[in-house]
């Protein structure tokens, strides 16, 4: 009898090296949190499976009336993301995602869960892909410290908007009606719109200074939205972040009347 | 208990047998064996003219064109030449692998259009993408294998990348010129070739062997052949695309 058991144990052994079985290694951690995907599989198909679909690929039942799509975590591209692009995301991107949702999307917060059931979501999303196995991500960006604003630091980023040939998408004063811009798509060929940089709406990945700095170095990978690490410097960044603000300041006067505001391929 | 090791033992034999079956084997082929597939892509019937391109937001694209560009998506030369067919090696090199070359493939931005418009080359082999126009454009491929990058590149600053896996082929696009489409190939051996004007390709030093050889076109598909390849042997091989 032990002799039987000892070979099954061995060969149920061997075949869990070869078959598969999930290990009890951590899926996903947040700070000190680790994330269990089985966990957050029932989490997914309770609050998730309606937009993003049951294979993770975006195409839930809700997905056809929905502007911008759900993601499609099978192909590991995001846009709200602190390391470079190219990148997979941190753990903690995901998890800020999940819990701060996706400005003028269906993408709802989803504070109302408790930390670990997010981390648990992170964990299970992270499944939909074989590139978190095959691949890690890069380091974050640097984001050093913000030097205060001037009138100069201003005009610089104007003119950097206009070298860098933001206007082209954001359109000359930034209100999302540049040239390109009715000729936009995501990468999965669904048409985007460019951000009117004068709306005074929240961003997608984040409102802070630092979170626009993070944006323009990371850029929004699966968008027309890219990366200027290459473009830019650091001090060229801040003042192009310091002309976005001074945008969005302009735009939050609500005695403009919304319809200058409305983007091109929306008339 | 001796049952036991015995299917012990047969089970690690069986386990280190798969392991060392599936190890890479790296191939250099030896100059006198090596032969080569060489040929042309020609295009059947009226060659179709393309369209202009409306580069007029951009004075500094339009300023580098003496005549107003067209589209380039099918490009048939004076003789019936088809430009820019990848040609490859899709069968036959039965797992062998090969490391990149060490000098990089290159890519650039000319008069608002990549030049070249269909690029081929190995995976984790550098790219260096140019910007020789004078004004910012973006460079965004949108592979479905590899990963997705978009980045930003002012006049004359350099940009190098690479792509880990084989995909046939990237769709490389310019947001802000949104005319601009390009190609990129990537390979996990070193032969494959992109016609030239004349539609001509050679894909040189192939180790004797039957292998299958694809053509893909962006507009026009793939077509596929299979041909032997004796030792040192310079078989000629053809295909003909028409729409």
């Amino acid at each position: 009898m032990r002799t039987q058991l000892t070979f099954a144990g061995i060969m149920l052994g061997l075949l869990s090296c070869f078959c598969g079985v999930p290990s009890s290694a951590q899926e996903a951690q947040v700070g000190t949190l680790p994330g269990n995907a089985k966990h957050g599989h029932e989490l997914y198909q309770r609050y998730c499976i309606f937009c993003h679909g049951k294979y993770g690929d975006g195409r839930g039942e809700s997905a056809p009336y929905l502007d911008p799509k759900p993601r499609d975590f099978t192909a590991a591209t995001f846009k709200c993301r602190s390391t470079p692009s190219g990148s997979l995301p941190l753990d903690s991107d995901l998890y800020d995602t999940i819990t701060r949702g996706i400005h003028a999307s269906g993408m709802p917060s989803w504070r109302p869960l408790s930390r670990q059931e997010r981390v648990d979501l992170v964990a299970y999303i992270k499944s939909f892909s074989p590139k978190f196995t095959e691949e890690k991500p890069a380091a974050p960006v640097v984001i050093p410290p913000e030097p205060a604003s001037s009138p100069d630091s201003v005009k610089r980023g104007a003119e950097l908007f206009q070298t860098m040939n933001c206007w082209a998408c954001h359109g000359k004063e930034g209100r999302g009606n540049g040239p390109s811009a009715a000729t936009l798509t995501d990468s999965k060929g669904n048409p985007v719109t460019p951000f009117d940089l004068t709306s005074g709406t929240k961003l997608k990945c984040g409102d802070s200074d630092a979170g626009i700095f993070r944006d323009l170095t990371t850029g929004l990978d699966g968008t027309p939205m890219p990366s200027f690490t290459d473009a830019m410097k650091p001090d060229q960044i801040w003042d192009v972040v310091h002309y976005i603000a001074s945008l969005r300041a302009a735009g939050k006067d609500h005695t403009k009347l919304a319809s200058t505001q409305v983007p091109p391929s929306r008339q | 208990m001796r049952t036991v090791i015995r299917c012990l033992c047969s089970s690690v034999a069986f386990i280190v047998l798969t392991i060392v079956s599936s190890l890479p084997v790296v191939s250099v082929p030896l100059p006198d064996s090596a032969g080569s597939v060489a040929g042309t892509v020609k295009f059947a019937g009226v060659a179709p003219k393309g369209t202009r391109i409306d580069m007029s937001f951009d004075p500094n694209c339009v300023k580098a064109h003496a005549t107003p560009a067209t589209t380039q998506e099918i490009v048939v030369g004076a003789g019936g030449g088809l430009q820019n067919v990848i040609v490859y090696v899709s069968d036959g090199l039965n797992g062998k692998t090969f490391d990149p070359p060490p000098q990089p493939a290159v890519l650039e931005q000319k008069g608002c259009v990549y030049q070249p418009r269909v690029i081929a080359l190995q995976a984790n082999q550098k790219l260096d993408v140019k910007n020789d126009d004078a004004t910012s454009h973006n460079i965004h491929p949108m592979p479905v294998n590899n990963r997705e990058w978009n980045k930003t590149q002012p006049p004359g600053v350099p940009i190098e990348e690479s792509f880990a896996r084989e995909e046939v082929a990237i769709p490389v696009k310019c947001n802000i010129h949104p005319w601009m489409r390009g190609y990129i190939a990537v390979f996990k051996h070193p032969y494959f070739a992109v016609t030239d004007k004349d539609g001509n390709f050679d894909l040189k030093n192939l180790p004797a062997g039957t292998y299958t050889i694809t053509a893909w076109h962006e507009k026009l598909g793939t077509q596929t052949q299979k041909i032997t390849v004796g030792t040192g042997e310079t078989p000629k091989l053809n295909f003909v695309f028409k729409q």
